[in-house]
């Protein structure tokens, strides 16, 4: 017992080396893509405060260290990081990490509706098709999810925006608040209606995803020699489903689920600007759009670190529920 | 102990089961027009009664696992079956066959892969049916000398072995009359096939119908007291054990010898040709083609399972 839990720590440990050399790295490419982009922090700056003359200009690039080469800037950069500082915000004037944790908070409300309900919608129409291969219900949900699957996600999030909320005027336009309140004034009601549609959007585009992954995982569970053995025994139906495919594709589907936080993040800057939600993907593109270079880095990393978590959790679970790993 | 179906009949000439003229074909989607039909099983007949084995003997590919599927009613949707079969001399209807599987006819595969990898050996014997057997099942995992950790393993934790008396506990849980035995032998050491049949014919000796699935035809004629012998989806012969001992002229049908020629102690001599493929079946006798003693008949009729010498063969000339 004490060695398993050894074991575990160990791979923890491991897990963690390999997203520290993963943040490293990306950190590097990132930094690198910037540099060589012609995203240009000073004059985005210039353009805010005004004209300046040549001697200005060149003093903001000496004060923010533009004159130097892109190695320095990088590891002064870095050893900022390291002990915390993101930098300050072009865009909001206010410190990286800030946005980020405030934006996040958003972001996760956002991205956490769509997980759960994308995995139990997909998770139990996959079950669906794959226990009833071939008959009307795999047909009609199987198109239904390749359909889905090639729609992008922000021709949904427009079309769901015109139907539910120009139209029919169930649900607000935009935002995460009503206009003209408070921050604090607002109900956990409120913010629930707000998100609705922008989780709907990327439920609807998330689902299929695992939703064709569990049908082809069922139907090879009801192919393998252990189904036709509980059926020999007079298993079927109901009882097949819950004593055996429900129990061998679970832990797949699980995983898989965990493993889509880079889709997830991805539908979520796209349905962010769709419904002007203020979470991390719609700041993730108005930095880029906006030159923003301390905040778009800050988010990249941010986000890997989030994705890498997913795969972590999935890896660590895999660890945790199959017996054969013990 | 729930009440048993059908009860056991004190009539020893009422086969526990009966297989008259069952044939299974597939339908299969052949280009863009139409379906062929594919002939796993044709015209098979055989019987088996309480306190036997019968061995079903044949090379790969003959179709002898689909026995098992046709018996208990399990086998694909694009199925087609024909034919009759009789369970005590009732029919076997899928109604009655949904009840009966996994009570009075119970299917014993052989490898951990019948097994499922995600539930632990004991509740996996247990099955789905209520009230869970827990107390029995315990008795019969010591009487099949397993230990009592047994139950708390999953199936990878378990030796070949000891899977293996997994599966066969579930026929014995089942208190089933009749047990089909499906390829038991394959990937065990001469050992562990000969513990596996030794149970198979203590459950016979018990008053059960056992038939036992196998293309190891020497293990066969050790334990079986019959041996059907399959050929291309049907049987060409059914032999007593003791006929194939004596080999030669004590057989029938000219499949029988040659597999008989084949073995390695009497001379490992291959027969030429191919087992015909399911989809492509000759018209007359299945055998013809590679048979020495054809004749123009064999090309174009089926020859009928007749009674010969206290067996029964499927060929014009056997004598």
């Amino acid at each position: 017992m004490k060695n398993a839990a050894g074991r575990a720590a160990l791979r923890f440990l491991k897990n963690c080396i390999r997203i520290l050399s993963l943040l490293l790295a990306v950190s590097i490419i990132s930094f690198a893509l910037v540099s060589a982009s012609p995203v240009d922090p000073v004059q985005q700056y210039i353009m805010k405060i005004g004209p300046v003359s040549a001697e200005q200009r060149a003093a903001i690039e000496a004060y923010w260290g533009m004159d130097k080469p892109p190695t320095v800037r990088y590891i002064s950069w870095l050893d900022a990081l390291v002990h915390g500082d993101f930098g300050i915000s072009l865009l909001y004037r206010r410190p990286v990490i800030d946005i980020i944790a405030e934006r996040f908070g958003n972001s996760l409300a956002l991205m956490l509706c769509a997980w759960v309900f994308s995995g139990i919608i997909g998770f139990s129409l996959g079950c669906v098709m794959g226990m009833h291969r071939g008959k009307w219900q795999d047909k009609i949900i199987r198109r239904i999810c390749y359909l889905l699957s090639s729609v992008p996600a922000f021709w949904l999030g427009l079309i769901l925006l015109l139907l539910f909320s120009v139209k029919l005027g169930w649900f607000p336009v935009g935002f995460s608040t009503p206009i003209g309140m408070l921050d604090s004034e607002v109900g956990i009601w409120q913010r629930l209606y707000h998100l609705a549609l922008p989780a709907l959007t990327l439920t609807l585009v998330s689902f299929s995803n695992i939703a064709l992954h569990t049908r082809q995982k069922m139907i090879d569970v009801m192919n393998s020699a252990y189904v036709l053995f509980a059926r020999a025994r007079g298993e079927g139906g109901w009882t097949l489903f819950v004593r055996h495919g429900l129990r061998n594709t679970i832990l797949p589907a699980l995983t898989l689920q965990f493993a889509s936080f880079a889709e997830l993040f991805g539908g979520s800057v796209l349905a962010e600007n769709v419904f002007s939600y203020p979470g991390l993907g719609s700041a993730v593109s108005a930095a880029g759009l906006g030159s923003d270079v301390p905040l778009l880095l800050g988010i990249t990393l941010f986000s890997t670190l989030f994705v890498c978590a997913g795969n972590m959790i999935a890896n660590l679970l895999y660890g945790i529920i199959d017996p054969k790993m013990h | 102990m729930e009440k048993k179906e059908v009860h056991m009949d004190k009539n020893r000439d009422i086969p526990v089961l009966a297989v008259s003229g069952l044939s299974v074909s597939f339908l299969m989607y052949d280009g863009i027009f139409g379906q062929k039909e594919l002939r796993a099983i044709s015209d098979l007949s055989m019987q088996v009664h309480a306190g036997e084995i019968l061995a079903i003997a044949g090379s790969s590919g003959s179709g002898k696992s689909l026995l098992a599927s046709a018996i208990l009613g399990i086998l694909p949707e694009n199925a087609v079956t024909a034919g009759e079969l009789r369970y005590h001399g009732r029919l076997l209807t899928p109604e009655l066959q949904r009840r009966l599987r996994g009570t009075e006819i119970a299917l014993v595969p052989q490898s951990v892969d019948f097994l499922d990898p995600l539930m632990k050996a004991g509740a996996q014997a247990d099955g789905h049916r209520k009230p869970c057997p827990t107390q029995e099942r315990r008795r019969i995992f010591h009487r099949l000398g397993l230990p009592g950790e047994t139950e708390k393993r999953y199936p990878f934790q378990l030796s070949g072995g000891m899977a293996r008396r997994v599966l066969v506990s579930t026929a014995l849980i089942a208190d089933a009359q009749l047990i089909i035995a499906d390829e038991p032998t394959p990937g065990m050491s001469l050992q562990q096939a000969l513990e596996a049949l030794r149970m198979f014919r203590e459950m016979a000796d018990g008053g059960k119908a056992v038939i036992l699935i196998t293309h190891d035809i020497d293990l066969a004629v050790s334990f079986a007291d019959r041996i059907a012998v399959f050929y291309a989806g049907t049987t060409v012969e059914t032999a007593r054990a003791a006929d194939f001992q004596e080999g030669g002229a004590a057989l029938r049908h000219p499949y029988s010898k040659a597999l008989w020629r084949a073995l390695p102690q009497n001379g490992f001599e291959p027969t030429a040709g191919f087992q015909p493929y399911a989809g492509n079946l000759p018209k007359g006798c299945l055998f013809a083609p590679r048979c020495s003693r054809r004749t123009a008949k064999c090309m174009q009729e089926v020859p009928c399972m007749r009674v010969l010498r206290g067996g029964e063969v499927r060929c014009f000339y056997a004598e």
